[in-house]
Order: C-alpha cells, then sequence, then structure tokens
C-alpha cells in the first residue's frame, strides 16, 4: 500500500517536470469583461487576455471553478477590479492557481482600483446592518469613462514593464486610446446633454460613477441596502419617492429579477431599463467604447419613451 | 480645542492692531524728521502688514486643517457652510494613504490612491458616504497585518425521538474562529477554531506555499483530509445540520478525518479537463486511524477531475483513498475507497435566483480485525436547489453499513428547507427520519441557525 502511494508521487513528480512552457505573447487574465476590454485596447496582438466573469454575470457572485484555477495557473498578470468586488470568489483561486507571479503583491497582480477614482468610500464606522457594504468605496468604477483612461495609463506602465520590448507599441495604442475616449467623451457629453440632470432610480448601488460621469441623479435604490433583495416597505417608500419627484426610469442590471421593478414601474408609470453595466452585457457592447455608446444610446430612447423633458 | 485656537489667533490679530494707532501718532509728534521717518515708518508698516498677513494664513490654514479632521469625525455634523471661509486646503492625508488591502501592499508602493473628496453623486439608500478615511494613523497602522478574522456560530436544536445518537434539545453546537493572513511573499496561513461543548479544538490550522517550483500546491499542519466531498467541508459549509451517515460510520465520526500532516497536491496538465492529484501524509493519530508507533503513518491519496458541460453546468468527479492502522491493534489497517461525484448548475444570469447541485459519495471500507478482514459499504445521495434569492430546498438519503460489522446498517431520508437572511446568515430545518441497526427508528426535526461575523469569507465550491 505504501508502496503505491511512492509510486503516485515519483509520477507526479515526473509530470511536474515535463512539459516546459514556450515563450509567447503576455498572457493576462481579468476577472472581468471590462478590465479585459481594457487591456485589450492597450495590448492589441502582442498579449492575449481573457475575462472570467461575464459581462451578463454578477460581479459579486461568480463561482470559483477549478477551470479558472486553471487559466490562472498560466498567467503572467492578473487584472483585478479590487475593492473587494471579488473578494467572495478569487482569494481561493489565487491560492489553489499555484502560480507565484499573479500572488496578491507579487508583479503580475494588477488592481486597477488603485489608480482610478473611487467613490462612496465610507468614513466612519460601518456595520454589515448597512447590508452589504463595500468598506473600501463602490467598486463599479469602470462605469466613469475618466477611470478607464486611468486604468489604461497604468495598464500601459504595467504591460511595458513586463513586456518592454513592445513598450512603444503599448504606449502608442494607448495614446490612440486615450484620443478616441476623448472624442467619444464629447460625444456622450452632447448626445446626453438634453438629459442632464435626469432623475432615476437603480437597482444596485452599480452606476454611482456613471451617474457622476453623466449627470444623472440616482435617488434611490430597488435594494433597500446593498445586497439585500427589496422589502414592501422599502418597495413603497421607492414609489413614494418617484412619484413626488416625477421619477420615471429604473435601471436594472441584467442579473437582477425584473418582478419588483415592474411592479413599481406600474405603479409609478416608471419605464424599466435594463442597462448592460459591463462588456459583453449584452452582444452590442463589445467594448469600453461600445459599452457607454450603448449605454448612452439606449438611456436616450428610454428617457425619451417615457416622455419626460 | 477649536476654541482655544480661535482665542489665539483674536488675541494676536488684537494684538498686531495695537501697533498701527502708535505709529501713527508717533508720525504726527515729530514733522521735522518727517521725510526720514515717514520711509521708515512705511517700512515698518510694511513690515507689520506681512507678518499680519502671514499670522492670518497661518491660523486660517491651521483652521480649515482642524475643520477638514472634524469633518472627519465619525457621527459629527459637517461644519455648516458659510461659518469660516475654507481657503485652498482640502483634506489631504498626511501620509500616502496605504494599500486598498494589505495583500495588495506590494502596488500600492508605487501607486497610493488618490486622494479625492467624493462627489455628492449618488445619496441615498442608508449606504456610507463621505470623503476618504484618513489612513496612515497610528491605530490602522497597528492593525494593518492583522489576519482577516472571523467568527461563524452554528447554533442547532432537535425536536422528535432518536434512542441511538440524541442530541441535544438546544445547544451552541460550534462557534467556529478563522484567523487567515498571508504570511510572507511565499506562504500564507490559515487557523480554524472550534469552539465546541466538549472543549476548544484546532479544527484546521495550516501553512500554504503557494508559489513552490513545479506548480505544487503544499499545505503542512492539521488538516481535514482530502478525502471525497463531505470530510473537507467546515460543518457551516454542509448543506445539511448533520454529516451524512456514511461519514460518521465509515470515515470515524461526526468531525471526519483532520489529522496532522502535509499535504501535496499538483494539476496535471491536459487540455481536456481539470486534473488534480493530491498526496497527504498523516500522524495517524485520529478517529479513523490510530498510531501505535511513531511509523504508523495514515496516507491519503486523490484525484480529482474537472470539466464545464457549458457556462451554466459543470461536472467534478474524484477518487480517493485513505490508509492507516486502526485501533485493534499494531498489525491491524483500514483501508478506504471513496468515489464522488457532484453537478452543479447555475445560469450565470440568473446566478443569485437559481442552482442546483447533486452529489453522491460512495465509500467502501476495509478493517483489519482479529477475526479477519470486514468489507462495508456506505453512500448518500444529496440534492439542492435554490428556487428563490433566498431560499433552498434539498433532500438526501443516506445507506450505510458500520466499519465494525457489515451486518449493521443504518439509513434513511432527509429533506431539507434553507433561507438565507442575508450572506451572512442561514436558518436551516431538516427532517431526518433514520432507521438504525439497532432496530429503532428516529424521527427528527432538525434546525439550524448558522451566522457570519467579520471578514467576508470566500464561497466554498
Amino acid at each position: 500500500m505504501k508502496r503505491i502511494f511512492f509510486i503516485a508521487a515519483g509520477l507526479v513528480a515526473v509530470l511536474s517536470i515535463a512539459a516546459p512552457r514556450a515563450e509567447a505573447a503576455l498572457n493576462i487574465i481579468a476577472t472581468t469583461s471590462d478590465l479585459a476590454a481594457l487591456v485589450t485596447e492597450v495590448g492589441g496582438d502582442k498579449v492575449t487576455v481573457e475575462a472570467l466573469a461575464r459581462g451578463y454575470q454578477d460581479p459579486h457572485f461568480v463561482e470559483a471553478k477549478p477551470s479558472f484555477v486553471l487559466k490562472l495557473n498560466k498567467a503572467d498578470l492578473l487584472v483585478a477590479v479590487g475593492r473587494e468586488l471579488e473578494i467572495g470568489w478569487l482569494p481561493p483561486l489565487i491560492t489553489q492557481s499555484r502560480n507565484a507571479k499573479i500572488q496578491p503583491g507579487a508583479d503580475g497582480y494588477f488592481d486597477a482600483s488603485l489608480t482610478a477614482r473611487i467613490l462612496e468610500i465610507p468614513s466612519g464606522q460601518i456595520t454589515r446592518a448597512m447590508g452589504d457594504v463595500h468598506p473600501l468605496g463602490n467598486p463599479h468604477y469602470w462605469l466613469d469613462p475618466e477611470n478607464g483612461r486611468l486604468i489604461v495609463k497604468a495598464l500601459q506602465a504595467k504591460l511595458a514593464q513586463k513586456d518592454p520590448a513592445n513598450a512603444s507599441y503599448y504606449a502608442q495604442r494607448a495614446a490612440d486610446f486615450d484620443r478616441r475616449l476623448g472624442e467619444a467623451q464629447q460625444r456622450w457629453k452632447a448626445t446626453f446633454a438634453p438629459y442632464k440632470g435626469i432623475k432615476v432610480v437603480t437597482y444596485h448601488r452599480s452606476w454611482a460613477n456613471f451617474a457622476d460621469a453623466f449627470g444623472i441623479e440616482v435617488i434611490g435604490y430597488v435594494e433597500p441596502k446593498p445586497g439585500i433583495p427589496p422589502t414592501p416597505q422599502h418597495t413603497l417608500d421607492v414609489i413614494q419617492a418617484m412619484r413626488a419627484q416625477q421619477v420615471k426610469l429604473i435601471i436594472v442590471e441584467p442579473y437582477f429579477d425584473l418582478k419588483t421593478p415592474n411592479s413599481i414601474a406600474s405603479q409609478t408609470g416608471a419605464k424599466v431599463l435594463v442597462l448592460p453595466p459591463s462588456v459583453g452585457g449584452i452582444p452590442q457592447a463589445s467594448d469600453y467604447l461600445k459599452l457607454f455608446e450603448t449605454q448612452i444610446s439606449m438611456l436616450v430612447d428610454a428617457i425619451k419613451s417615457t416622455g419626460a423633458k | 480645542m477649536f476654541q482655544h485656537v480661535l482665542a489665539r489667533s483674536v488675541s494676536s490679530v488684537a494684538a498686531v492692531c495695537c501697533l498701527f494707532p502708535g505709529s501713527v501718532w508717533a508720525q504726527t509728534a515729530q514733522p521735522a524728521q518727517a521725510a526720514q521717518s515717514q520711509a521708515e515708518l512705511r517700512e515698518e508698516l510694511q513690515k507689520l502688514r506681512a507678518e499680519f498677513d502671514s499670522i492670518r494664513d497661518t491660523y486660517g490654514a491651521r483652521l480649515a486643517a482642524l475643520e477638514a479632521r472634524l469633518a472627519q469625525q465619525p457621527g459629527e455634523p459637517a461644519p455648516a457652510p458659510g461659518v469660516a471661509p475654507v481657503p485652498a486646503m482640502p483634506a489631504v492625508p498626511e501620509t500616502p494613504a496605504p494599500p486598498a488591502a494589505p495583500a495588495a501592499a506590494g502596488q500600492a508602493a508605487q501607486a497610493p490612491a488618490p486622494a479625492t473628496a467624493v462627489p455628492a453623486g449618488a445619496a441615498g439608500a442608508g449606504g456610507p458616504q463621505g470623503t476618504l478615511p484618513v489612513y496612515g494613523n497610528a491605530s490602522a497602522m497597528s492593525k494593518i497585518f492583522n489576519p482577516d478574522i472571523a467568527v461563524i456560530g452554528n447554533f442547532t436544536g432537535a425536536v422528535g425521538t432518536n434512542d441511538v445518537e440524541p442530541r441535544p434539545a438546544l445547544q451552541l453546537d460550534e462557534a467556529e474562529l478563522s484567523f487567515q493572513a498571508v504570511v510572507d511573499p511565499y506562504a500564507r496561513a490559515d487557523f480554524f477554531l472550534a469552539a465546541t461543548p466538549d472543549g476548544l479544538d484546532v479544527e484546521e490550522g495550516f501553512l500554504t506555499f503557494s508559489s513552490l517550483p513545479g506548480g505544487l500546491l503544499m499545505k503542512v499542519g492539521k488538516l481535514k483530509a482530502q478525502f471525497g466531498k463531505a470530510n473537507t467541508l467546515h460543518s457551516h459549509a454542509m448543506p445539511w445540520v448533520d454529516q451524512p451517515l456514511v461519514v460518521k460510520n465509515l470515515l470515524g465520526g461526526d468531525e471526519g478525518f483532520n489529522d496532522a500532516g502535509i499535504s501535496v497536491s499538483k494539476l496535471i496538465p491536459n487540455s481536456f479537463l481539470f486534473l488534480e492529484a493530491t498526496g497527504e501524509i498523516y500522524q495517524g493519530q485520529n478517529e479513523l486511524f490510530t498510531s501505535h508507533e511513531r511509523s504508523n503513518l495514515a496516507y491519503v491519496g486523490r484525484l480529482r477531475g474537472y470539466r464545464d458541460v457549458s457556462e451554466a453546468a459543470n461536472l467534478d468527479v474524484g477518487t480517493s483513498i485513505a490508509y492507516g492502522h486502526n485501533a485493534v491493534g499494531e498489525d491491524f489497517t483500514t483501508r478506504v475507497i471513496g468515489v464522488d461525484a457532484t453537478v452543479r448548475y447555475r445560469p450565470l444570469r440568473r446566478a443569485i435566483y437559481r442552482r442546483f447541485i447533486g452529489r453522491t459519495e460512495l465509500m467502501w471500507s476495509r478493517q483489519g480485525q482479529e477475526a479477519g478482514d470486514i468489507n462495508t459499504f456506505g453512500m448518500y445521495a444529496s440534492g439542492e436547489y435554490q428556487f428563490a434569492r433566498r431560499w433552498f430546498a434539498g433532500a438526501r438519503y443516506d445507506w450505510s453499513e458500520r466499519a465494525y460489522d457489515s451486518s449493521l446498517r443504518d439509513q434513511g431520508p432527509s429533506a431539507l428547507i434553507t433561507y438565507w437572511p442575508s450572506e451572512f446568515s442561514q436558518i436551516r430545518g431538516q427532517y431526518r427520519r433514520t432507521s438504525y441497526a439497532e432496530g429503532s427508528t428516529a424521527n427528527e426535526l432538525l434546525f439550524q441557525f448558522l451566522f457570519s461575523i467579520g471578514a467576508h469569507g470566500a464561497h466554498t465550491f
């Protein structure tokens, strides 16, 4: 019996020596599709990039599947949203990845939130009586194009450091992205200008940065507290607030149940808009710029259809 | 503090003002030296003005800084607008903001988080708001390397009859304390202490080397043996109130098989599936095995395969073996072989509302005894379905012989319902009907309250 164990151990040892990996393009894993899209903007065809969570999936509740372990095992760089967005699933994946390069604090662990502008960082005492609050601030920060700009800049520096041979390529792509983003931002601002200051209700607190960037006023949430499902009393409060303030739009992320938003809408004459918060949330939102393009056009269509303004 | 500074600033301003009438008087009293003294006086006046301005600026800045600090005190209202003009001196932390999490320490050194004031943005719904916390003060530094700490309470109750294994009507079955942190660039440590009615026990306490050469993952310490699935789960992560009968009968009791040992696992690279081989060596002294001398070690081996069937469904299968000396004597050994299979279904778009997990484990035990080897078998099959955001329904069927006598057999079904008020608490009821080998049948309703405080743990998969 003992012999079987030693034979098995020997076999594993032999397998571990075999299969040397070929040096190729930087292999990058991003936790979300948005970060993967930003990596693609900088890395172009000099990197391979893959996202773990899909754009139509709630990024708080991704499963720590062993297939993700395989992906992380071979990664040169892990790009994470941070701010505890992935706390329920990423830490065990990193531990099991057996990859020294991407351990937190290592050179290949890139927390995109460190250069972004973060909203709603709690000050003072916080408790879970407030729901599933993020103690390090709102992690949905990629929904401000300015943050996309900052993240791309930081990614460019990181890629240049990991792959100095292509540094000028990355710099050129980042500059190109910066220019295209600048143009697009002017276009979006112009398109949305007539609706600036519009009041909306959202399901989860996913839209703080988006609202800040485009001048939307979020007056309430379908969730009574972050991560807590709707309650009848809170729903009544939301209906009253919406009536009092003439709010005609409810924005819902694609992974939430539409029952409560629909019932609020029927009571207030508002429209429910399922808006993708991430790249790939719907097929049209296929890259970072197209995400905002899609969101702005969906929002404008929805606002027009409610007849507000 | 604030008032004191205000008083000081007022008195110095008054003192400066007193000088002016004096100078003016001197100027009018001696017209003879007018030209010379006028120039001198003007110079003096300029000096005093400059001095006054600098005092005003200094105190203004100090006042602003104090106001900014006051505004950051928890529970204190923000200073009323218009009380005092705040000069261009935002509430900038005195030291660079430390990393978002200790784990990210390496990066933060190059890119400290920008200290931006939070704009009004989306207010409402009781969420926290305000300016960035000022990191870097003494109390925050003392906490920064503390491990993540959590306590999970597991309160259970039972009604009904059970003559064979009676559970108390009410008890705090377990309070599990977990301490988890990165040790150094090479390893992390995890401690799980279980305070039960029997006392305080180290359920697990181990060091994980996550960056060994050759893609190995090594754990050393007290571990739950990687035998099957149910044995590796902490009691709060199980989808049932109780352990399946087969774990009790063939794997050594309620607590399962945990022992001091070394575990090494390795991914076997291939393009078809996730394949992981694990080899473990244990001291051999636990509820399943008995070490009569130092060389009586226990061994565990496991091979696990996993494959995504689609983005929503996956299949997880494994086979395990455990071998060691048993309590009968030094020449007697026990060997357990297990096979487990799990199917999971969780549609990504509805991941927080729907999921299904089906699982079965089969175990074959061969226990050496004076009269010869006893071969026994046991299994369970279980399913859990989430039918609403907070509701899960489940069922389990148990069938197991007892390791020491293949003619003794326990079996029975369970039905479960679980409610999650939030991610941090669960309430569960389990109806269990067990036919014991002794001939008695137990009809019980078990219930359980699970609650977690402290660090947000990762979800088990």
